[in-house]
Parts: structure tokens; sequence; C-alpha cells
């Protein structure tokens, strides 16, 4: 039930905007985030904002993955 | 993003982690629980137990909200939907969970004013609609559901819709895992956290795993890589022997959780003693609406009742839910008890460790 979709916000007016998922465009409600801009990327839940995704961390998370590799391979 | 998020899916980079999870760990023995419904689905649903190392068992707890929520709240939302101006609105899930003598769905197929609803905004449309009857919204779920409902709440008071009502079940986590912890019923090394639980609470909460009970824990994502990569981190901490806290969902997770959300949550309820199927009544394990909202609550309003309730003798829900038993430890598991006609509440959801067992197993 914890599910949350990612998705871009493309719309904003006041507490509420419109989120992109993929093809699918869904009014969602903004009011539990503190600050969010056109193009922030959110998790959406029960048709709520709940939290930003954020862009970097999702990158260093990913490099996390392959600094797994590198080392896993130097300890082979 | 969304071409990020796909790499989250890579199996090139899965395979590499899978690796070094069977380099670390070996031949030792380690017992996760991942906490969360929807990384029992997404753990079921990649595969992601046969592809481990023999040695890592990954039992399901307590995380799927209709699987937890008691026979007691179902029979009352069926007592209120016996009243002629009443409608109750739900999430999907909700509609098949039995309660001591019926389900939703067969007071719904009865002609009862039953509604599934994808957010509580639509339970208050619904309200404002529908001025003449008495709108309950069974508001059930955890901290990542509940400032939703909080915030349909003020949004209530702001419109004053006064036919707008919430029956309460919400849940709290970590008074559940502290429950389940200090039993000792079940011996763990570390738990996969749920990422949205944590998205509103942070990381504060689970300190005590490690610091009380030397289990680690790692808050998680759900793709297939997040999950993998927490099963990493846990078997590392284990096998050196050093329990911690890690957060490795900082793409959503932040280290107080979110601030906002947890404020609006308190403006709206306070903590409650909870009863959690499987699990008993747990202190302050729940959210109550506070006074000044308690006009919100149906049975302030109305009296309704409710005969006492009880449970199907043969159904091992509650074991299932503290991970000490496995669904197809279950007489009635696949034979009466199937996603199509559930007897116990784990194998309602698609959350239920029933129903991804049956589903996948």
């Amino acid at each position: 039930m914890c599910l949350g979709i990612p998705g871009k916000v493309i719309e904003i007016d006041g507490d509420s905007g419109y989120v992109e998922f993929g093809a699918v465009k869904r009014k969602v409600n903004l009011k539990l985030l503190a600050e969010v801009n056109v193009g922030d990327y959110v998790l959406v839940h029960t048709g709520f904002a709940i939290e930003k995704i954020d862009r970097e961390e999702a990158e260093k998370t990913l490099k996390l993955f392959q600094d797994i590799s590198i080392s896993f391979d130097e300890i082979r | 993003m969304s071409l990020i998020l796909d790499e989250y899916k890579d199996p090139q980079k899965a395979r590499r982690i899978l690796d070094a999870i069977h380099s670390i760990v070996g031949d030792k023995k380690i017992k996760l629980m991942e906490v969360c419904g929807t990384h029992t689905q997404a753990i079921f649903r990649y595969g992601i137990r046969g592809l481990l190392p023999n040695g890592i068992e990954i039992v399901s707890g307590p995380g799927c909200p209709v699987c937890v929520t008691p026979n007691s709240f179902i029979d009352t939302l069926i007592a209120l939907s016996e009243i002629e101006s009443c409608i109750i609105v739900v999430f999907g899930d909700l509609l098949k969970v039995p309660g001591s003598r019926s389900t939703l769905l067969k007071e719904k197929s009865k002609g009862k004013d039953v509604r599934i609803v994808y957010s509580p905004l639509d339970a208050l449309e619904i309200a404002i609609k529908e001025k003449q009857k008495m709108v309950v919204f069974s508001g059930i779920g955890f901290e990542t559901t509940a400032p939703s409902i909080a915030v349909t709440i003020l949004e209530a008071e702001k419109k004053d819709v006064k036919n707008f009502f919430v029956l309460s079940a919400i849940k709290l986590l970590p008074p559940a895992l502290k429950s389940l912890i200090s039993s000792k019923e079940l011996p763990l090394n570390g738990l996969i956290l749920p990422g949205h639980v944590s998205a509103i609470i942070g990381l504060d909460e689970y300190r005590f795993l490690a610091e009380e009970y030397s289990i680690a824990g790692v808050v998680a994502g759900f793709e297939p890589l997040d999950i993998l990569m927490a099963i990493y981190s846990l078997s590392r901490m284990i096998t050196t022997h050093s329990p911690s806290l890690e957060n490795k969902y900082t793409r959503v997770v932040k280290p107080k959780g979110n601030e906002k959300a947890r404020k609006i949550l308190g403006e709206v309820f306070e903590e409650c003693d909870s009863e959690w199927r499987g699990l008993g009544l747990i202190r302050r394990s729940g959210l109550a609406l506070r006074r000044e909202f308690s006009h919100r609550n149906p049975l302030n309003v109305i009296s309704v009742g409710v005969e006492s309730s009880k449970e199907n003798p043969d159904c091992i829900c509650g074991s299932i839910l503290r991970g000490v038993k496995k669904p197809t430890a279950c007489l009635l598991f696949g034979k009466t008890c199937t996603p199509e006609n559930p007897i116990g509440a784990c194998m309602v959801s698609n959350e239920g460790s029933c129903a991804a067992y049956f589903k996948y197993s």
C-alpha cells in the first residue's frame, strides 16, 4: 500500500499541480512538499506528492552500484 | 530521470551485486526481514529470493496495512455500512478483507453503499457531492499514507464539509518493529526498512535496532537494484559484526524525513495505542484524531452495535505477520484460501505474504 510512483511536475496551480508519468498526466496535491518547481521529479502516493526525488542522489546511488562491482573485481 | 531509474533495473549490474553478495556471505547463515509489503511484492516479482546464497533467509514482516488491520475494524465499517445514510469509502485493497462475519465486498453486493477511491481527496469529493449522506473514509495505512489523510481532513475543515468522517486505523511502523524485536520470538540479523514510510519519518526512529539489539538496518528503495544493494549492505554489516543503520534510498529519504508532512500530521493526529493483527495491542503504535477533530470520527456522531470479533481458528496470518511462519505452513493456503476467496487478510492484498507466495511460488 505504500506504493509511490515517480513522475515529473509539469504544471503548478496553488496547492496542486499536474504530474506526468510517462504518457499519463494526473492532478496531484502538492501540499506535503515545502518547495516544488515545474520540472521537479516527485514521488506520488494516493494522489499526493510525498517527497521530491533528488536527481543528484539518484546518480550517486548508481555510482555506488558501479563501485561495488569494481571493488568486487579487486577482491577477485 | 526516467532513464536513470531504468538503470536501477539493469540486469548486468544486478548480477555484479549478486556476485558480491555471494562472495561475502559464502555459506554463512543470515536471517533478514523485509518489513514493507511493497518490498515483499517487489522481492517476489523480481525473483530475488531464488538468486541469493542459500544461507540468506528473508522473511516478511508486518508492513502491509491491510494485513495488520484487525477484524474488529472491518466489523465496525460493516456495521456503519448498515446505516442507510452512510457511504463507506475505502482503498480497493480493503474490499475483500474478511471481517468476523462478512467482507465489505459482500456487503456491497447486497446493496450497501461501499465505494473505492484512489485518494482520500476523492472521498472528500464524494462528501461534497452527497451532502445528505454521511461519508466515512476508512483511514488505513502507515506513516506514508497518514499525511495525505491529514491534509484531506484539513481540507474538509476549510471547505466546511460537515458530512466527511474518518475512521482511523492508521498505524506506526517503528513501535511495531520494536514490539516484534523485543519479543525475541524471531532471531533476526538485519532489516530491509521501508522506503516510503522513511520518506516521511526519516531515520532516527530506527536507531534502536543497532543500538539496543545489534540488528543491522538499511532503508531501501523498490527497484531491483535498490533491494539487492540493501541486501549487500546488510550482508556486509552482518558478516563483519558491525550492525548499523544505513540509508540506501537517498534520492527520496532525507535523514529527518519530510518535516512539513510530519508537521501537518501532528496538527491532525496524535499517537494512540493500537491493535495489530498478529501482534496484539501495541502502545503508541497508531494515530487517532486530535480532540479538535473528534467531530470527524464517525463513532463520536453515531453509535453502532458491533458483535465481538472472531478470527478463523485455522488462519495463521498472525504468525506470518510476525515472520515466524511461512504461508505454506498454513492448512488453508492455496486450498480454501486463495486471492479469489481469501480467508485471511494476508491473502487479500497484493502485498500480503500469502498472496505473494500464491502468485509467485
